[in-house]
C-alpha cells in the first residue's frame, strides 16, 4: 500500500515534500489578507491544511521506505552543515502527520465557531493567522537546524498570541491570558535561543546532526551544560512541563473553540517532540549530566505534573480549565515515559502523545459544540445535555472514557504501554502512581459525565439542539479513532516504535 | 492656516520625504554587494510615510497610504519572497536555489544576482508594509487620554 | 581576580541586564513595564551572540584590503568573482573579520522581538481599552470581583428555585 501510494505520487511532490509542507500554508497566509470574505479564506485553509496533510503522508512513506530512514532536503541547494537543512525520520514524519492531520480536521470544523466567535471583518485574517501558527509548528518539526527552530517557534507562538487574544470577543479575560503566554512564552524561546548560542559557541555549528556528532569530545564542558540546562528550560516552557505550565490553563479556558482544539492537540506537542529532539538526538542521553537530569529532574516532574494538575483538574468548575489542567497531567506521563532512557519507556510516551491529541481534540470540539448552542463551559451548562445534544455528549464520553484509560480506548493502549515500561524498570511506584493518577482522570471526568447524562438541565427551557454537521463529522472521525486504536493499536504502535528506534539508535 | 507656525517642518519634511523614498531604494539595490539590504530599506521607506504623518497628521496619512495598502504590501512582500523559492522549485533545483531562476554559463552568476535582489524585495514589501500596519494600528486609534490631560 | 573581571566585562554586562530584564518582568505589575523587561531580557541575548562573534583585531566581514585588490575596480560586473580569486589558487582571506552568522541570526532574532513587542503592545492596549487599567493586580481583581457576583447570583438563583 505504502509503494502503491508512493507511485502514483507525482514526482515533483516526492522530491519537494519537504519544503512544500511548509511552504504551502506559507503563501495561503498571506493570500488570507487580500480575500475580504471569511468564508473564502476558510477553504483556502482547507486546501492548505489538506495539501500538507499530504505531504505529510509522502514524507511518512518515504521515511518507511528508505535506507536509514532519513530524508534531507537541502535549502537554497546549500550543502548542510552550511546551509539550512530540512531532515526528516521516523520521528518527524509522526510528528507532522499529526500537525497536518489535526491541521485538517479543526479546519473542517471551524466555520460555525469561527462564525459565531469571530467578528466578521477579523474571519480572513482569523484563518491567516491559523496558517502562520500552522506553518510555524511543522517548521518547527521538519527543520534540522538549531537557530531555525527558533524562528519557527517563534512565528508560531507569535500567531499563538494572536488567536488567543481573539477569544476576547467572548470572554474579555482572554486579554490577559494571551498577555500572559505572551510573556511566558518569550522568555521560554530567549532562555531556547541563549542556549543555541552556548552550543553554537561550544561547537561552532548550528546543524543538529553536526552538533550532535561534535558534542562527544567536548564532554564535561561547561558552556554544554549551560547550554543543555537553558534548552530544558526553554522548551519546558513552551511544552508546558509542570511547574512551568502557568500559561496554559488560562490560555486554554478562554481562547476561541477553533484555536483551543488545534492548540491542545499540536502545540505543545510540538515543543514536546522539540525536547526530545534535543534530549535524545542533539545531546545524548550517555552524557553523565542528562543521565542525570532523566532521573532527577524529568521522572519527578513528570511524576508531580500526573498527580498535581490531576487533582488541580478536580477542583475546577469549567470544564475546559478542568481539560486544559488534565492537559498538563498527560504532559506529565509523556514525560515519565522519556525519562526512563529506553525504547519502551520513549515509545510509550510518544504512542500517549498521539493518543492525547486524539482524546483531547475529540474533548475540545464536544465542549465546542456546546460553547456554540448553549454558551457557556461552567459545569451547570453541561447538565443534562446527554439527553438534548446525545451525539455530540456520546462522542466526548467515548473520549472522556479514553482519557481515563478504559480498556477498548486508546488512551488504555498508551497507558499500559507506559505501565509496562515503568514496570520494566522495576519502578512500582511510579506504576502506582499512574494508576492513581487515572484514578483521579476518572474522578474529573465522572463529574462532567455525572452532569452531563445524569443530572436534571440546569435550565429546563434548553430547546433539544444538536452541535453542526461539520462539528460531528469530525468529532466522530475522533471518537472512533479513539476506539479503533484502542482495538487495533499496531498502526500508532508501528509509528512510534520505530520513531524511538530512529531517535536512540541514530543519536550514537 | 495663518496660525500654522509648523511652516518650516512642513517644507522640511516636503523636501526630505522623497530623498529618504529614494534612499530606501538605494539601500536596498546597494545591499547586494555593500551593507545594506531589503530590511534597512524597508524601516527607511516605513519611516517615509511615518514622518509624512507625524508632520501633516495620521488622517491625512491615512488618505495617502491607506491601511488595507499596508497590509496587502506586506503580504505581497511575503508572496514574493516564498513565490521566489517556488520559482526555483520550478526551475528544477531546490526550493530557493537561485542558481535554477537563470540559465547560468560556467562562472556566471546571474542567477544568484536575480534571486537575492527579488528575496530582498520581498523583505522590503514585508517590512515597510508591517512597519506600516503596526505604526497605523497604534496611531489610528483614537485616544481616550487627550494631548491637553498630560 | 580583577583582570578575571575585567577581561569579562562583557560577559558581565550581559549577566547584569538578563537579570535586570528578567527582575522587571516578575517585579513590576505594570503590564507596560513588563514588556519593557522582556525587551530588556531579549537585548542582552542579542548582545550576547554579537559578543561570541567578535574576533580580535577583526574587522566587519567585507572584504577590504588585500582581499579586495584594485583590479576588482569600479565596474562590478568585469570584477573576477570571489569563487574565482580562490580558484587562482590564492586559498582564503589575508584579512580579520568577524564571524557575520551570529550578526544575521540576531538580525532575525530582533525581528522576532519587534513583532513579539507589537503584539503585546497591541494587546496591553485592547486590554486598557476592556479593563481601564494597565496594572496586572487590578486586572486581576476585576475579573475575581466578576467571578464572585456571577457566583453570588448563581446561589440566589438555586435559592429562589
Amino acid at each position: 500500500m505504502i509503494e502503491l501510494f508512493l507511485t502514483l505520487a507525482p514526482d515533483w511532490a516526492l522530491r519537494h515534500a519537504a519544503p512544500l509542507l511548509v511552504v504551502i500554508p506559507m503563501m495561503c497566509a498571506p493570500l488570507c489578507v487580500f480575500i475580504p470574505s471569511g468564508r473564502i479564506a476558510w477553504f483556502i485553509s482547507i486546501l492548505a491544511s489538506a495539501l500538507s496533510l499530504f505531504m505529510a503522508l509522502l514524507l511518512l512513506a518515504q521515511v518507511q521506505t528508505v535506507p536509514g530512514g532519513q530524508i534531507s532536503y537541502e535549502l537554497g541547494g546549500w550543502e548542510p552543515p552550511l546551509g539550512i537543512e530540512f531532515a526528516v525520520d521516523a520521528l518527524n514524519a509522526t510528528i507532522l502527520l499529526l500537525v497536518a492531520a489535526f491541521g485538517v480536521l479543526a479546519v473542517v470544523f471551524s466555520w460555525p465557531t469561527v462564525a459565531a466567535e469571530v467578528r466578521a471583518e477579523k474571519r480572513a485574517m482569523f484563518y491567516g493567522a491559523y496558517l502562520v501558527c500552522f506553518t510555524g509548528l511543522a517548521g518547527v518539526a521538519i527543520t534540522g537546524d538549531a537557530f531555525n527552530m527558533f524562528v519557527f517557534l517563534e512565528i508560531s507562538s507569535i500567531a499563538t498570541y494572536v488567536l488567543v487574544a481573539l477569544g476576547a470577543s467572548r470572554d474579555r479575560r482572554a486579554l490577559p491570558a494571551a498577555f500572559n503566554y505572551l510573556v511566558m512564552g518569550t522568555i521560554g524561546a530567549t532562555f531556547f535561543v541563549i542556549g543555541v548560542g552556548f552550543l553554537y559557541a561550544a561547537t561552532g555549528t548550528l546543524n543538529m546532526a553536526d552538533i550532535a556528532t561534535r558534542l562527544p569530545e567536548l564532554e564535561g564542558s561547561r558552556t554544554v551544560q549551560a547550554a543543555f540546562a537553558f534548552i530544558i528550560v526553554g522548551l519546558g516552557l513552551k511544552a508546558a512541563m509542570w511547574p512551568l505550565h502557568q500559561w496554559l490553563p488560562n490560555a486554554y479556558a478562554y481562547s476561541p473553540s477553533f484555536v483551543v482544539v488545534f492548540l491542545s492537540a499540536t502545540a505543545t506537542k510540538v515543543a514536546l517532540y522539540a525536547l526530545i529532539r534535543f534530549l535524545f538526538t542533539v545531546f545524548s542521553p550517555e552524557f553523565a549530566f542528562e543521565g542525570a537530569s532523566f532521573g532527577m529532574l524529568f521522572m519527578p516532574l513528570g511524576i508531580a505534573a500526573m498527580v498535581v494538575c490531576s487533582f488541580q483538574a478536580v477542583f475546577q468548575t469549567d470544564v475546559r480549565r478542568t481539560l486544559a489542567y488534565s492537559s498538563v497531567a498527560q504532559v506529565g506521563y509523556m514525560l515519565l515515559g522519556l525519562s526512563l532512557g529506553t525504547a519502551i519507556g520513549l515509545s510509550a510516551g510518544l504512542l500517549h502523545l498521539v493518543n492525547h491529541a486524539l482524546m483531547k481534540g475529540a474533548l475540545f470540539m464536544a465542549v465546542a459544540g456546546v460553547v456554540l448552542t448553549y454558551q457557556g463551559t461552567t459545569l451547570r451548562d453541561f447538565a443534562g445535555l446527554g439527553r438534548s445534544a446525545p451525539w455530540t455528549m456520546t462522542a466526548f464520553a467515548i473520549a472522556a472514557l479514553s482519557l481515563i484509560g478504559v480498556p477498548l480506548t486508546a488512551g488504555f493502549q498508551s497507558k499500559f504501554a507506559l505501565l509496562v515500561a515503568v514496570q520494566d524498570q522495576g519502578l512500582w511506584w511510579a506504576a502506582l502512581l499512574i494508576v492513581f493518577a487515572s484514578v483521579l482522570a476518572v474522578i474529573y471526568m465522572g463529574r462532567i459525565m455525572e452532569a452531563v447524562f445524569f443530572k436534571p438541565p440546569h435550565n429546563p427551557q434548553k430547546i433539544h439542539k444538536e452541535a453542526p454537521i461539520t462539528i460531528l463529522v469530525p468529532l466522530w472521525i475522533l471518537a472512533l479513532a479513539n476506539l479503533y486504536f484502542g482495538i487495533d493499536a499496531s498502526f500508532p504502535i508501528g509509528l512510534a516504535d520505530s520513531a524511538a528506534s530512529a531517535v536512540l539508535g541514530g543519536g550514537s | 492656516m495663518t496660525e500654522d507656525h509648523h511652516v518650516i517642518l512642513r517644507v522640511v519634511a516636503k523636501l526630505l520625504i522623497p530623498l529618504i523614498t529614494l534612499y530606501a531604494f538605494y539601500v536596498h539595490f546597494h545591499g547586494e554587494y555593500s551593507p545594506g539590504g531589503g530590511f534597512q530599506a524597508g524601516v527607511i521607506f516605513a519611516v517615509a510615510i511615518i514622518l509624512y504623518s507625524l508632520i501633516f497628521g495620521v488622517p491625512a496619512a491615512l488618505r495617502a497610504v491607506p491601511p488595507v495598502f499596508a497590509r496587502c504590501l506586506a503580504a505581497f512582500g511575503v508572496l514574493l519572497y516564498a513565490g521566489v523559492g517556488v520559482a526555483a522549485l520550478l526551475g528544477g533545483g531546490n526550493y530557493l536555489d537561485y542558481d535554477a531562476l537563470a540559465n547560468d554559463g560556467p562562472g556566471e552568476h546571474v542567477g544568484q544576482h536575480l534571486g537575492i535582489i527579488l528575496i530582498e524585495l520581498g523583505v522590503l514589501f514585508g517590512v515597510a508594509g508591517s512597519m506600516l500596519a503596526i505604526f497605523y494600528a497604534f496611531a489610528g486609534r483614537v485616544a481616550e487620554i487627550r494631548d491637553e490631560d498630560w | 581576580m580583577t583582570e578575571f573581571i575585567i577581561e569579562r566585562a562583557n560577559y558581565w554586562a550581559i549577566i547584569a541586564l538578563m537579570m535586570v530584564g528578567l527582575y522587571i518582568i516578575f517585579a513590576s505589575q505594570n503590564l507596560i513595564k513588563r514588556l519593557v523587561g522582556l525587551s530588556i531580557f531579549q537585548t542582552s541575548v542579542f548582545l550576547f551572540y554579537i559578543t561570541l562573534s567578535k574576533i580580535a583585531g577583526g574587522s566587519a566581514p567585507i572584504l577590504y584590503g588585500r582581499d579586495y585588490p584594485k583590479s576588482y575596480g569600479d565596474d562590478h560586473s568585469a570584477a573576477p568573482g570571489y569563487d574565482a580569486v580562490l580558484a587562482a589558487g590564492e586559498v582564503g582571506v589575508k584579512e580579520v573579520y568577524s564571524n557575520p552568522l551570529p550578526h544575521v541570526l540576531i538580525l532575525t532574532a530582533i525581528v522576532v522581538g519587534v513583532s513579539t513587542l507589537a503584539v503585546g503592545l497591541a494587546l496591553v492596549v485592547r486590554i486598557r481599552e476592556s479593563y481601564g487599567t494597565i496594572e496586572a493586580d487590578e486586572v486581576r481583581d476585576i475579573d475575581m470581583g466578576v467571578a464572585a457576583a456571577e457566583e453570588d447570583e448563581d446561589a440566589a438563583q438555586r435559592a429562589s428555585a
